[in-house]
């Protein structure tokens, strides 16, 4: 793999030449100490240092709503995909958010490949950059920490420079057009790159073992811990839309004034919601909130590790961070797993 | 933004159009309802597993999935039997024939019906449940010598709630089909078949349970109850296949309405084994 040095004052000049190849996205603040990805409006209203965006990545692939066809009753069901022409270069993603779109590809492609997320995909570059973890990261447990693929281009923090690590042709392309600002690495700078590295294994506070989870899952999927769960958990479904990995959507018909025409959209679900599993005829497989919060690491710690071979979760944080409840994903699976320090879930609160 | 209208059947989503040829009110709220697509390469050349669905769309109402009431065996016609339960079917039932819908599919597993073939055959369906389980009734049918024997158990409340009565009940006169039909009641006073709940069916057949393959469909007092029977007959658990229904939003294992534990009705269902669902919890 091509690695090369960027200067940290080159930077501006950097993301100027990255406008040639698209729209430039990164995180930017957002009131109270949160961030989101955004197009950035001036380089100094990025925030490389930031912990994490409220709302993952996958906004871009698998948009909160978006619209599958327009129908009449004329012309039938037309599928709007758009087109190859609008890029979007996101800028400083961490590498759990890049797992988690190597997880979603997972997902969208198979037997029946999703053209609109990966139309999407193709239109969007990705650089990414290394990242301190906080406390209620622990991406390191879900082995996401760090990724070797599924960018175009990884910067790697050395102090005054980045490492620069390219992934792809179109990363390549980023390099060569920015000419004299990429420069050699020289060995001091892998040195340093390994001291950071090895530092930074140590930073992690948070560890959750999940290696022999999916046995203990299923025994205990009886256990009373989800009926605590269910008694805190609002339904309100804002662990999965912060999710970068929740994929679940529900499709719904829009009609036009007309009536005779309109517009068949997708929109971000979640399995909360006491809808997702109701049938036609009103039988619910998941009726109370215990068996939907069960579902939900059920599926992702153990329904995901059978149909794709690792869990659904790449250890972000997004979850414990949004939940109005104070639900912390990390503590629920040390409770299963008989580990828990402490009372769950009261002891979270202070821990905020 | 530039849009561009992507190939048709590269799109996983992209419903098909299809005329309504025919309506028959079988059962209160239970209608049959015969489809053809407009593209007569589609109508031609659509096929399917005894026990695939397809994703029904009704014009501004949104999709539903609906198994397949219809035999591979009898191509050009597609026929659903439409519960009319929802917001989509209750919009289908206001459409008259020569209506247009939007229909994709087939889709999930279906029946093994290679490893079942060489087999005696046993089919039992409660209420609604004939509905998948007819596919698989006349492929077998249509396919006789491929089957050893066949028997047919449908229990129903009342003659007036049996789906596909009439059809079932000219079945009875068939050699090579034992076709066992009761009501839990007869409020006709014509019935001529049998009375009683569907297990006592069993008291009327001769089963061979190493050497058959049995296929249940029904609402979940039915899996219980022929469970037992068919467990008290010696049945392996992976000799009994189930159909079963969940929320499906996509049918093409995405959206994730239709998980059951680590399954996929959409795509490792609807069909499954005895064995798969002892396997996974909440599925019946």
């Amino acid at each position: 793999m091509k690695y090369l040095k960027l200067p940290k004052e080159k930077m501006d000049f950097f993301t100027f030449i990255l406008h040639k190849f698209g729209e430039v996205h990164a995180p930017l603040k957002r009131g109270d100490g949160q961030f989101a990805f955004g197009k950035v409006p001036t380089w100094s209203e990025v925030a490389l240092d930031y912990n994490r965006t409220i709302l993952p990545p996958k906004k871009y692939f698998l948009r909160p709503v978006d619209t599958m066809f327009r129908f009449s009753q004329e012309r039938g069901y037309e599928p709007i995909i758009e087109d190859g022409e609008r890029r979007i270069i996101l800028f400083g993603v961490h590498s759990c958010d890049i797992y988690s779109l190597k997880i979603l590809d997972l997902v969208f492609a198979g037997k029946y490949v999703d053209n609109y997320y990966f139309t999407r995909r193709r239109q969007v570059g990705i650089i990414g950059i290394d990242c301190t973890p906080d406390e209620h990261c622990f991406c390191h447990s879900m082995r996401a920490d760090s990724v070797s693929d599924g960018f175009d281009l990884f910067l790697s923090d050395l102090g005054d420079s980045y490492l620069a690590l390219v992934g792809t042709s179109l990363g390549d392309d980023l390099v060569l057009a920015a000419g004299p600002l990429f420069q050699e690495v020289t060995r001091s700078d892998i040195l340093e790159y390994k001291r950071r590295s090895n530092e930074r294994r140590k930073a992690f506070k948070l560890e959750v073992e999940l290696r022999d989870f999916a046995g203990i899952m299923e025994m205990e999927y009886g256990s009373s811990t989800w009926q605590e769960l269910g008694e805190k958990c609002l339904s309100c479904g804002s662990c999965s839309m912060v999710c970068p990995t929740c994929y679940c959507y529900d499709v719904f018909d829009e009609l036009n004034l007309d009536l005779l025409s309109g517009q068949r959209k997708r929109m971000w679900d979640s399995c909360l919601r006491r809808e997702h599993a109701l049938v036609a005829g009103g039988e619910n497989f998941r009726e109370h909130r215990s068996d939907r919060v069960k579902f939900r690491y059920y599926h992702k710690q153990r329904g995901f590790v059978a149909e794709y071979g690792r869990p659904s979760c790449v250890g972000c944080g997004r979850c414990i961070v949004a939940c109005p409840a104070q639900i912390d994903i990390v503590k629920v699976i040390e409770k299963i797993r008989g580990e828990e320090s402490g009372n769950y879930p009261v002891e979270h609160g202070a821990v905020r | 933004m530039s849009m561009a209208l992507y190939a048709k059947e590269k799109n996983p989503y992209q419903p098909h159009l299809a005329r309504i040829v025919r309506i028959h009110p079988m059962v209160k709220d239970n209608y049959l309802f015969q489809f053809r697509f407009l593209e007569e390469e589609l109508a031609k050349g659509f096929t399917h597993r005894p026990g695939q669905f397809v994703m029904l769309s009704v014009l501004g109402t949104g999709e539903a999935p609906i198994s397949i009431s219809s035999s591979p065996t009898r191509p050009g016609i597609i026929e659903l039997c439409v519960r009319r339960v929802g917001r989509v079917t209750d919009a289908l039932y206001r459409l008259q024939h020569n209506d247009l819908v939007g229909i994709r599919g087939p889709y999930g597993n279906g029946f093994p019906v290679e490893e079942m073939e060489g087999n005696h055959l046993l089919i039992v369906a409660g209420g609604l449940g004939m509905a998948p389980l007819r596919s698989l009734l006349w492929y077998a049918l249509d396919h006789r010598s491929r089957f050893q024997d066949i028997i047919l158990m449908y229990g129903a409340k009342s003659p007036a709630e049996m789906l596909f009565r009439e059809e079932l009940v000219s079945l009875t006169n068939r050699h090579d089909l034992s076709c066992l039909l009761t009501v839990d009641r007869d409020d006709t006073g014509t019935w001529k078949q049998h009375v009683g709940l569907l297990p006592s069916l069993f008291d009327h057949a001769t089963i061979d349970a190493a050497h058959t393959y049995a296929a249940v469909c029904g609402p979940p007092v039915v899996f219980k109850y022929v469970l037992e029977k068919l467990l008290e007959r010696g049945f392996s658990k992976d000799r009994i296949l189930m159909s079963l229904e969940r929320r499906m939003k996509c049918g093409v294992g995405k959206c994730g309405h239709c998980s059951v534990g680590y399954k996929y009705t959409c795509i490792h269902g609807p069909i499954y084994t005895y064995w798969d669902a002892i396997n996974m919890p909440e599925i019946i």
